[in-house]
C-alpha cells in the first residue's frame, strides 16, 4: 500500500470521525458535561439502522432521518429528566452519572441485540483513482458525514435555537438574563449530540462492524478529537477528526491497528499536558 | 530607617500584547500604610498578583526583606510573611470559620500543633469580632463578616506585610467605618500594609503615602496631600477637561 | 466535623477486621473468598479516597494502577522473585509511575484531569496488548500458582488483602489528622485560596495521587498471584475504575470510614442481589449509581449521622 492510499483512507476516516465527535464536543462545550453515553449512542444508531436494513429492507440513507429523530428524543429525555438534576454539581458527579447511565444502555443493547458484530454490506463497487482504491460505500459515508456536520454548523449559526445554544456556550448567565431558557437549551443540545451520534452511527454501520464492545472505542476517539481540535465548535471537531483520521491511518500503516489507537491516546495525553484547549479551541470550560 | 521591607523594581506584565503593568517601581518600609489607587483597570490587582506570585512577571524584580523573590509561588509568598486578601472573598466555604482561620495558622503561621493553631485562630477571630461564629460554615456568613474572616485568616498567617485588595467593595458606610477601625488595629500590631482602594476618603484617612496607578503605570507617588492635588492624578480620575478647569481655578488670584 | 470517625470508628474497624480475619475458622470457603474481596475493595476504595475524596479531584485511574501492579507483580514473580518481594516491587513501580505522571496531569483540572486519568488506563492496556512478547498480549499471562492447596492459598490471600487494607486504613487515619489531610481538604474547597494561605498545592496533590496508587499496585499484584492469570481487558477493567469511586461516594468521600463502609455495602449488595442477575450486571450498577447520586449525596455516613441528630 502506498501513501496515496494511506492518505485517502485517512481522509475518509477523518470525515466520519469529525461527525462522530461534533455532538460530543457540543455537549461538553455547552453543558460542561462529558457524555459517557456518546459511544453507546453511536452504536445504537448503528444497530437501529442495521435492523431496519435487515428486517425492513430499508436503505440506510432513508433510515438516517428516523434514526436521528429517535436518538434526538432519547438524548433530550435523558438530559431533561436525569442529567439536568445534577447539572450544577462538580465533574465527578456528572461524569459518574453519565457513566452509570451508559452502563444501563450498554447492558440493554447487549441483551436486545447480542454481541455478534453486525455490518451493513452495500456492494456499491469501488472507484479507482490513480492507483488509489476508494470503495463507494466509504466515500458516500464520508460525504454524508461531512454534509451532516455542515448542516449542524449552519443550524448553529443561523437558526434561533442554534444561536441560543451558542449564547449559552459563551456565557450561561448572560444568556439566562436575555430570556433564554437555559434548561431547554441544555436538553436540546444534548438531544442534538445524541442525534449526531446516532446519525453517524448509521454511517459507521456501513463501513465498520457494529458491536457493543466498541462503544468505548468510539468514546475514546471523541475524547481525543476534542482535545486535538478544541471544544464546542464545529470547525474544532472537523480539524480534530481529520487529524485523528490521518494519524490513525499513518500509524496503522507504520505500526499496526492497535498501535494506531495507542498513538492517538498518547498524542492526546501530550496535548493535555501542553495545550489542553486544542488547536482551534478557545479557553472554554475545564 | 533601615532597608525597605518590600521593593518592587521595574515590574511589568503583558498579556499577549496588552501591557497591564508597565515599569512599576516603589518601596515599602516597615510600619507604613501605603495606599495604591487608580481608576478601574489601572492594574492594581495585577500588581498585587505579581508581588504574591499568582502571576509571573514579564519583567522586573520583587525583593522582600532584601532577598529576591521574583517568580515565587503564592504559597512561598505566604510562608515568607506576605499575605493578601481578595477583592472577591475566597473562603473555604464548607469548612467552619474556625477551620478557615486555622488554615492560615497551620500553613503560613508555622503553628506546631493543632492546639496551637486553634489558639491562634481563636485569638484572631476575637480580634476580628467573629468569635461567636467560630463553628458556623464559612459559606453562611454575610459579606462584611466574610471580609473580616479573610482578615482574620491573613492575620493568623503571622504576616509582615499585608496586601489588602479592595476590602471595602460591597460594604455600606457603617460597615466601612468598622472595617477601617479594624485595619488601624492591624497596623497597630506592627504589620505593614498596602491598601488598594477606590474610595478616596478611606485612603486619605488611613495612609501616609499614596501610589497612583493609571494604565499600568505609576503616575504619582508621595504624601497623601500632595498626590491628591497632583494635576496628573486629577486628570486620570476626572478627565483632561476637568483637570484644565481645576488648574485654571486654582491658579486664579 | 461529623465524627463516626475517632475512637468509635477505630473500634468498629478493628472489630470488622477481626471478623474478616476469623472467617477461615468460622465459615466456609465461600465466605473466606467474600472476606478477601471485602478487604480488597476496601483497600482500593481507601486509596481512591486520597485523591478523589480528600482532594476532590475526579480521578478515574484505579484501573491503571491496579493493572500496572498486576502486570508488574506477575512479571517479577515469573522472573523468579519471591512472591512477597514481587508485591512490594509492584507497589514501588506503581508509586513511581503515579509520582512521575502525577506532576504532568495534576496541573489539569476538572474534566481534563478526568479524561487524562481514564486515558492512562487505556494507554497501559494497549501497551499490555501490543507488547505481547513480554506481557503475553491479548492471550494473557499465566502466573505460577502458589503451592499449598486451596485452603492454604485462600488464607494466604485473605490475610494479604487484609494486611494491605489495614495499611491503607492506618495511612488514612494518619493523613486525616495531619497537616496533609487538612491541606488536601483546603485544596478541595478552593485551590487558589489554599495556595495563598501557604499550602504547597503541587506537592500535596502529588502526594495524594501517589498514595492513591501505592495500595492499588499492591492489591493488583496480589490479585494477579491469587488468580494466577491476568489479561489486559480484565486487569485494566473500566468497570473497576467506575465501581471504586462509586463505593466511596456510597460510603462518604473524604472521611476515614466512608470507603470501608461503602465498599462493604457495595460488595454485599453485589453478592446478594446482582450475582443472581448476571445478565443485568451492568444495568444494575447503573441504576445504583443513579439512585446514589440523586438520593444519597454525601453517602451513607452523612445520612446516618443526620438521622442520629449529629
Amino acid at each position: 500500500m502506498e501513501y496515496g492510499q494511506v492518505i485517502a483512507n485517512g481522509l475518509m476516516l477523518g470525515g466520519l470521525y469529525a461527525c462522530i465527535a461534533v455532538g460530543f464536543s457540543l455537549v461538553w462545550g455547552v453543558l460542561n458535561v462529558i457524555n459517557m453515553l456518546h459511544g453507546s449512542f453511536i452504536i445504537l444508531g448503528g444497530y437501529l439502522t442495521f435492523f431496519a436494513w435487515l428486517h425492513l429492507k430499508v436503505n440506510p440513507l432513508v433510515a438516517l432521518a428516523p434514526v436521528a429523530a429517535v436518538l434526538f428524543s432519547i438524548g433530550f429525555l435523558v438530559q431533561y429528566l436525569l442529567v439536568n438534576r445534577v447539572i450544577t454539581q462538580p465533574v465527578l458527579t456528572t461524569l459518574t452519572l453519565t457513566f452509570g447511565l451508559d452502563m444501563i444502555l450498554y447492558n440493554a443493547m447487549n441483551l436486545a441485540f447480542e454481541a455478534t458484530p453486525r455490518r451493513i454490506v452495500l456492494d456499491l463497487g469501488r472507484l479507482h483513482l490513480g492507483g488509489v482504491i476508494l470503495p463507494y460505500d466509504r466515500v458516500v459515508a464520508m460525504a454524508l458525514a461531512l454534509v451532516l456536520t455542515a448542516i449542524l454548523y449552519l443550524v448553529l449559526r443561523t437558526s434561533r435555537t442554534g444561536r441560543a445554544i451558542v449564547a449559552v456556550r459563551m456565557d450561561r448567565d448572560a444568556a439566562a438574563l436575555m430570556g433564554i431558557r437555559v434548561n431547554r437549551v441544555y436538553a436540546i443540545t444534548f438531544g442534538i449530540g445524541a442525534l449526531m451520534a446516532g446519525a453517524c452511527g448509521a454511517l459507521v454501520a456501513v463501513v465498520f462492524p457494529i458491536t457493543t464492545s466498541v462503544t468505548g472505542l468510539f468514546l475514546g476517539k471523541a475524547f481525543v478529537i476534542c482535545v486535538i481540535g478544541g471544544l464546542g465548535s464545529v470547525p474544532g471537531a472537523l480539524v480534530g477528526g481529520l487529524a485523528l483520521g490521518m494519524i490513525e491511518s499513518l500509524a496503522s500503516f507504520w505500526f499496526g491497528p492497535q498501535q494506531a489507537i495507542l498513538v492517538g491516546f498518547l498524542i492526546m495525553l501530550v496535548l493535555l499536558m501542553v495545550r489542553p484547549t486544542g488547536l482551534v479551541g478557545k479557553k472554554g470550560y475545564e | 530607617m533601615s532597608e525597605p521591607l518590600l521593593t518592587v523594581e521595574n515590574l511589568s506584565k503583558n498579556f499577549g500584547g496588552v501591557q497591564a503593568v508597565r515599569n512599576v517601581s516603589f518601596e515599602l518600609r516597615k510600619d507604613e500604610i501605603v495606599g495604591l489607587i487608580g481608576p478601574n483597570g489601572a492594574g492594581k490587582t495585577t500588581v498585587i498578583n505579581l508581588i504574591t506570585g499568582v502571576l509571573p512577571a514579564s519583567a522586573g524584580r520583587v525583593l522582600f526583606e532584601g532577598r529576591e523573590v521574583t517568580g515565587q509561588r503564592p504559597f512561598e509568598a505566604a510562608r515568607r510573611g506576605l499575605a493578601r486578601t481578595f477583592q472577591i472573598v475566597q473562603p473555604f466555604p464548607a469548612m467552619t470559620v474556625l477551620e478557615n482561620v486555622m488554615a492560615g495558622a497551620v500553613f503560613a503561621g508555622a503553628a506546631a500543633t493543632r492546639a496551637e493553631a486553634e489558639a491562634v485562630a481563636r485569638a484572631n477571630l476575637e480580634f476580628a469580632g467573629l468569635l461567636p461564629q467560630a463553628d458556623k460554615p464559612a459559606a453562611s456568613l454575610t459579606l462584611p463578616s466574610r471580609k473580616r474572616l479573610e482578615l482574620a485568616k491573613s492575620l493568623a498567617m503571622k504576616p509582615k506585610v499585608l496586601l489588602l485588595d479592595e476590602v471595602n467593595a460591597g460594604l455600606n458606610t457603617s460597615e466601612i467605618g468598622a472595617a477601617l477601625d479594624l485595619i488601624q488595629a492591624i497596623a497597630a500590631r506592627g504589620i505593614t500594609i498596602i491598601i488598594v482602594e477606590h474610595l478616596m476618603k478611606v485612603v486619605l484617612s488611613l495612609s501616609q503615602r499614596i501610589l497612583v496607578l493609571h494604565h499600568g503605570e505609576l503616575i504619582s507617588s508621595g504624601p497623601s496631600a500632595d498626590v491628591v492635588n497632583d494635576p496628573k492624578v486629577i486628570e486620570a480620575y476626572l478627565g483632561s477637561k476637568f483637570a484644565e478647569r481645576h488648574r485654571a481655578l486654582t491658579q486664579a488670584p | 466535623m461529623t465524627r463516626l470517625g475517632g475512637r468509635a470508628g477505630h473500634l468498629v474497624f478493628g472489630a470488622w477486621i477481626l471478623l474478616l480475619a476469623a472467617t477461615p475458622f468460622i465459615a466456609s470457603n465461600y465466605f473466606v473468598k467474600i472476606a478477601t474481596f471485602l478487604a480488597m475493595y476496601a483497600a482500593l476504595a481507601l486509596s481512591w479516597n486520597f485523591i478523589g475524596g480528600y482532594t476532590g479531584y475526579p480521578s478515574f485511574s484505579t484501573a491503571a494502577f491496579f493493572g500496572l501492579g498486576a502486570y508488574s507483580g506477575a512479571l517479577m514473580q515469573n522472573a523468579g522473585l519471591w512472591v512477597g518481594f514481587a508485591w512490594i516491587g509492584a507497589a514501588l513501580v506503581v508509586s513511581a509511575f503515579a509520582a512521575i505522571l502525577g506532576f504532568a496531569i495534576l496541573r489539569l483540572r476538572g474534566h481534563y484531569f478526568a479524561i487524562a486519568s481514564i486515558a492512562l488506563a487505556d494507554v497501559l492496556m494497549l501497551i499490555a496488548s501490543i507488547w505481547a512478547g513480554v506481557t503475553g498480549g491479548g492471550e494473557g499471562l499465566n502466573v505460577k500458582i502458589m503451592p499449598g492447596g486451596p485452603d492454604f492459598i485462600g488464607r494466604v490471600f485473605l490475610y494479604t488483602m487484609l494486611g494491605i487494607m489495614l495499611a491503607a486504613f492506618v495511612t488514612t487515619v494518619l493523613v486525616d489528622r495531619s497537616a496533609l489531610g487538612f491541606g488536601l481538604r483546603c485544596i478541595q474547597q478552593n485551590e487558589d485560596a489554599a495556595d495563598m494561605v501557604g499550602v504547597n498545592v503541587t506537592r500535596y496533590k502529588a502526594t495524594a495521587f501517589t498514595l492513591s496508587a501505592v495500595f492499588c499496585g499492591a492489591i493488583g499484584a496480589a490479585y494477579a498471584s491469587w488468580v494466577a492469570y491476568i489479561s489486559p481487558v480484565d486487569s485494566f477493567s473500566i468497570l473497576l475504575t467506575l465501581k471504586v469511586p462509586v463505593m466511596v461516594l456510597l460510603g462518604g468521600p473524604g472521611t476515614v470510614l466512608g470507603p470501608v463502609v461503602g465498599s462493604a455495602a457495595f460488595v454485599i449488595l453485589e453478592e446478594t442481589i446482582w450475582a443472581k442477575y448476571l445478565d443485568y450486571h451492568q444495568a444494575v450498577l447503573g441504576v445504583v449509581i443513579v439512585l446514589l447520586l440523586f438520593f444519597l449525596p454525601g453517602g451513607l455516613l452523612r445520612m446516618l449521622s443526620r438521622r442520629s441528630g449529629r
